[in-house]
């Protein structure tokens, strides 16, 4: 799954979040399915990891219950060793964090239409913020908006240009209330990406904002 | 933070990896203690500070040293140390646990053809992570209080902001001066 040139990648920020466990679940979906298309990233996640296994290390420690390790010992006894997982077998268009959630790769995605040929599936991820998969077909544009929180767009498929950059498979744009952009899927091809956002997305016009309600965009 | 010598602390690692091995290949039981008496406290104190209250703390302890003993042979020294790998299993059980989410993890890489790590790499990687102990150690107080809180109080940015008074843009520049100190120890 690794891509060849990406340009835009994770922040510290969220590389850290994601490393001490304290992002939104539909957040740290696509940090995972970036990591799993970006070599650089994985790299930079495992110096965040041991910034947390040096502070777990040197730290206080607090008292065990008394039988704790009997304890413990009991529950290895009970418990199955778990099984190496296997090498990755034939080629799949979805990274493996996104598979778990679509059940499947690209195929098994349930559209739904939002107008203008762009089409949008929702994923099951806890209500702190929303992971939604995004079809934009080449030459379309998602409507103008801004936003109130954070907004996380991974590209899978094909790419988007908007007032910032061009994004290509594997780009990962961070956006948050400053930015106000109208992502248009390049050209060559239709673009699917990963958007995760933390508060509701604040379109432009009047039309979006009364849909807004029923597409939970 | 407790302060030991650099040498100490290299036989400790070393040690704890062996410990990891000897579990692996002869389920012993007298290097599981060994490996508990200085995890699970600290564990368990992790959780604490995630918000767990004692008892929670005690159980999800018990189940993080159980799945370092069931994943013992997913343990690669070569990739990271045994904190490390402990940090990433507490990390996983308190998002489930405490937080009542899931954790997407990213795509394992494959695995390569021998399954016997290279001790070079073993080592550099053991006395990398010694060194950035170190480089944490050595940050001025106030940067060094804020990279613990955010990994050990369960708080975002702006829960930091919140919980210190600090404003979020000076709670992120200290942070990112903490990042820069780090990577400079580590050129």
């Amino acid at each position: 799954m690794t891509q060849p040139a990406i340009k835009h990648h994770l922040t510290d920020a969220l590389l850290m979040a994601y490393s001490a466990g304290t992002l939104p679940e539909a957040f740290s979906l696509t940090v995972a399915t970036h990591i799993s298309m970006c070599d650089e990233c994985r790299a930079r996640l495992a110096s965040f990891d041991t910034v947390g296994g040096t502070l777990l290390d040197r730290s206080e420690a607090v008292e065990m219950g008394a039988d704790s390790l009997a304890a413990t010992m009991a529950l290895i006894r009970a418990g199955a060793p778990v099984e190496k997982p296997a090498p990755r077998r034939a080629s799949h268009d979805l990274p493996a964090p996104l598979r778990d959630y679509v059940g499947g790769d690209l195929q098994g995605v349930r559209w739904r239409s939002v107008g203008m040929g762009v089409k949008q599936a929702i994923l099951p991820t806890s209500r702190d913020a929303t992971a939604r998969l995004l079809y934009i077909p080449a030459g379309a544009s998602v409507p103008d908006h801004g936003h109130r929180g954070t907004e996380l767009t991974l590209v899978l498929q094909g790419a988007f240009v908007d007032e910032v950059d061009h994004f290509g498979p594997g780009d990962i744009e961070v956006a948050n209330e400053d930015l106000s952009h109208t992502p248009v899927a390049d050209i060559g091809a239709d673009c699917i990406c990963l958007a995760a956002t933390d508060a509701p997305l604040r379109f432009r016009s009047i039309m979006p904002r009364l849909a807004q309600p029923f597409l939970r965009i | 933070m407790t302060s030991k010598n650099g040498t100490t602390r290299q036989i400790e690692n070393e040690d704890w990896v062996a410990c990891i091995a000897r579990i692996r290949d002869t389920q012993d039981e007298v290097a599981f203690a060994r490996l508990f008496a200085h995890f699970a406290p600290r564990v368990k104190a992790f959780l604490m500070r995630s918000g767990a209250d004692s008892t929670l703390a005690e159980e999800c302890t018990q189940e993080v040293m159980s799945a370092l003993w069931q994943k013992a042979h997913m343990f690669d020294p070569a990739r990271a140390s045994a904190a490390t790998w402990i940090f990433t299993i507490a990390r996983n059980r308190k998002i489930d646990a405490l937080r009542k989410q899931r954790r997407p993890e990213p795509e394992q890489l494959p695995w390569g053809q021998d399954p016997e790590p290279d001790q070079a790499d073993v080592l550099a990687l053991q006395q990398e992570s010694d060194q950035l102990g170190d480089a944490i150690a050595a940050l001025p107080e106030k940067q060094r209080v804020l990279i613990e809180k955010a990994y050990f109080g369960d708080l975002s940015h702006s829960e930091i902001a919140e919980q210190t008074g600090l404003p979020l843009g000076t709670i992120k520049s200290r942070i990112r001066l903490a990042l820069d100190r780090l990577r400079h120890a580590m050129k």
